[in-house]
């Protein structure tokens, strides 16, 4: 798969680099996904058979009840934060205020702390105000760490954008509430709508964060996989690795026209 | 029609009506938790986990341990080594990416794992290196071992799967400054008489410094909070920081320590983020001042080529 032309002939060193990178960074999901085909439990290859998978759809109540916690709560925080994240820095991006800077700031933090003391900071902070540990928490917590990525993929969109649009529209006798639905919103809803695939896809993912604030009864699907993978290794894990890799794919598939933008703010 | 008003307060009205829901949110979550984490490091430990709100150090002075001292150094020389790696591979990745006319395809390669669930990727390293894994039984099958290797549960098994869940923070960051980097710049390079690495090292770094600096922090931070991976493919003595802070909530119940090393790990975070921001600032400000031409400029640059020359030098 040699990416680059170089002048002279064979692949340059660094898309051989790239090349076993990219291999590199395959092999484990191949792994997984071959052996999740195997009928027999060991790793000796006994034929192909999809009894794994059958044992994962029709005998795991408990994987259902995660999937249906993760996709309340990646639905749920990823609104709020979309809501939150686009106000927030059109509010910044055009005005002055007081607290702007402050606001930035901790718009920024949470991305680049490490996810234990985002956990950490969470949990001692719901006990001690006495908010008992559950959905509310998880999606409470979702909604912080989501909230960033919206702000700032919004602020990247509005950098691009020409302020002299909302002046006329002003001009024109627009108040603030037109100006904002029909100018400022159709302008901004291609990263609004990608902020919020990213939401959902982070929301999906994380285990760290959840850990710490999740109570009985609210395990999210991350949760699942962990207290299966604490039990060992076993073909059912490989089927679901396998379902969640392809789940992975088509939300990055659905993403293909904004890699880049992802790529700059990951 | 209401009466109008003024335009610096209608400014400031509309901004914080815009603004501040997201700030109160980040205020109540973000702010309040960690400054409770400050305060609580700084408490006396509750006999049933919580704390007794007394000022005290014991919690820093619990730190001074050899036990916790040996956790810290592993932490940094485990992160330090992986981060590297990490630099290392996407440098050269990066480059080829940048290069490539294929860049969306080769991105959504880079993104598919990297946004693969962190258990199942653990979980696939587990199955591969684990005593029954693939690599034993592949080996064992052909004849070249007698029983299994022990290829998981140390520290090699930890900076592996951490370079491998961490390469793609690595390479993002610099694929995003590599892309925006004149490549032109390096034919006039190689032209004038540089070697391919030469013009590479001389012309590309300097031009991309900010993108590995955030490389590198992007890289580091969570590698220096790692909390999953040594607990999962890690031995005994793969403890890092992120697993004592766990214990030390769930386990033993002691809130004040694990405040207290959350403040170690937030803190280094941060120096680490400001110190991106430094270099990223101080980036743009040469390339503002660069087309200018105002005496100043072109003395910092005298100034700063000086430096870069000496440092050649040395």
């Amino acid at each position: 798969m040699s990416t680059y032309i170089h002048k002279k002939k064979g692949p340059s060193f660094s898309s051989t680099i790239l090349l076993f990178t990219i291999i590199f960074l395959f092999i484990p999901l191949f792994v997984v996904t071959f052996f999740s085909l195997n009928s027999s439990k060991g790793m000796q290859w006994e034929g192909a058979s999809l009894i794994w998978y059958k044992k994962l759809i029709f005998d795991s109540p408990s994987l259902w009840t995660a999937f249906r916690n993760s996709l309340i709560i990646a639905l749920s925080s990823s609104a709020t934060a979309v809501v939150l994240g686009s106000l927030a820095a059109v509010g910044i991006k055009w005005y002055r205020f007081k607290g702007k800077s402050y606001i930035t700031t901790v718009s920024y933090l949470p991305m680049v702390l490490p996810e234990v003391i985002i956990g950490i900071s969470m949990l001692i902070f719901f006990s001690a105000v006495k908010i008992r540990l559950g959905m509310f928490t998880i999606y409470v917590a979702h909604t912080t760490f989501n909230l960033p990525f919206v702000f700032m993929l919004v602020t990247a969109r509005l950098d691009e954008f020409d302020y002299s649009t909302v002046e006329a529209a002003r001009d024109l006798g627009a108040n603030e509430r037109q100006t904002l639905t029909r100018v400022i919103i159709p302008s901004i809803i291609p990263a609004v709508l990608s902020g919020f695939l990213m939401c959902i896809t982070m929301s999906l993912e994380d285990f760290v964060i959840t850990f710490f604030v999740s109570g009985p009864g609210s395990g999210t699907l991350p949760l699942y996989v962990y207290s299966m993978i604490r039990y060992g290794v076993s073909p059912v894990i490989n089927a679901l690795s396998f379902v969640m890799i392809l789940g992975t794919m088509l939300i990055a598939f659905s993403f293909r026209r904004f890699l880049k933008v992802v790529a700059a703010s990951s | 029609m209401k009466r109008p008003l003024n335009p610096r307060t209608r400014e400031q009205l509309l901004g914080s009506l815009y603004g501040w829901p997201m700030g109160g949110w980040f205020t109540l979550f973000f702010t309040v938790p960690l400054a409770i984490i400050i305060l609580y490091s700084f408490m006396k430990r509750g006999l049933y986990g919580g704390v007794e709100f007394t000022l005290t150090l014991n919690a820093y002075r619990e730190m001074v341990n050899p036990s916790f001292a040996m956790v810290l150094v592993r932490t940094i020389w485990i992160s330090v080594t992986a981060t590297v790696l990490c630099l290392l591979i996407a440098l050269p990745c990066a480059y080829a990416m940048a290069r490539s006319k294929h860049q969306t395809l080769l991105l959504f390669l880079i993104i598919i794992p990297f946004w693969t669930n962190s258990l199942i990727r653990i979980y696939a390293w587990i199955f591969i290196l684990s005593t029954e894994g693939l690599i034993n039984s592949i080996l064992i099958k052909i004849g070249l071992i007698d029983e299994g290797l022990k290829l998981i549960y140390n520290n090699g098994a930890v900076i592996l799967v951490l370079v491998y869940m961490y390469l793609p923070f690595a390479i993002l960051p610099l694929f995003t400054t590599i892309d925006k980097f004149d490549f032109s710049l390096l034919d006039a390079a190689r032209d004038l008489g540089a070697d391919k690495f030469t013009s590479l090292r001389k012309v590309m770094l300097p031009n991309i410094k900010s993108g590995v600096s955030t490389a590198f922090i992007f890289t580091f931070i969570p590698i220096f909070g790692a909390y999953t991976v040594p607990l999962l493919v890690g031995g005994k003595d793969s403890t890092m920081i992120g697993n004592i802070i766990v214990d030390q909530v769930s386990k033993t119940r002691n809130w004040p320590l694990a405040s207290a090393f959350s403040m170690i790990l937030t803190l280094v975070s941060l120096i680490g983020v400001f110190w991106m921001l430094y270099t990223g600032k101080r980036e743009e400000q040469m390339k503002k001042d660069g087309p200018k031409r105002t005496p100043q400029a072109l003395e910092s640059t005298v100034k700063a080529h000086h430096r870069a020359a000496s440092k050649g030098a040395r």
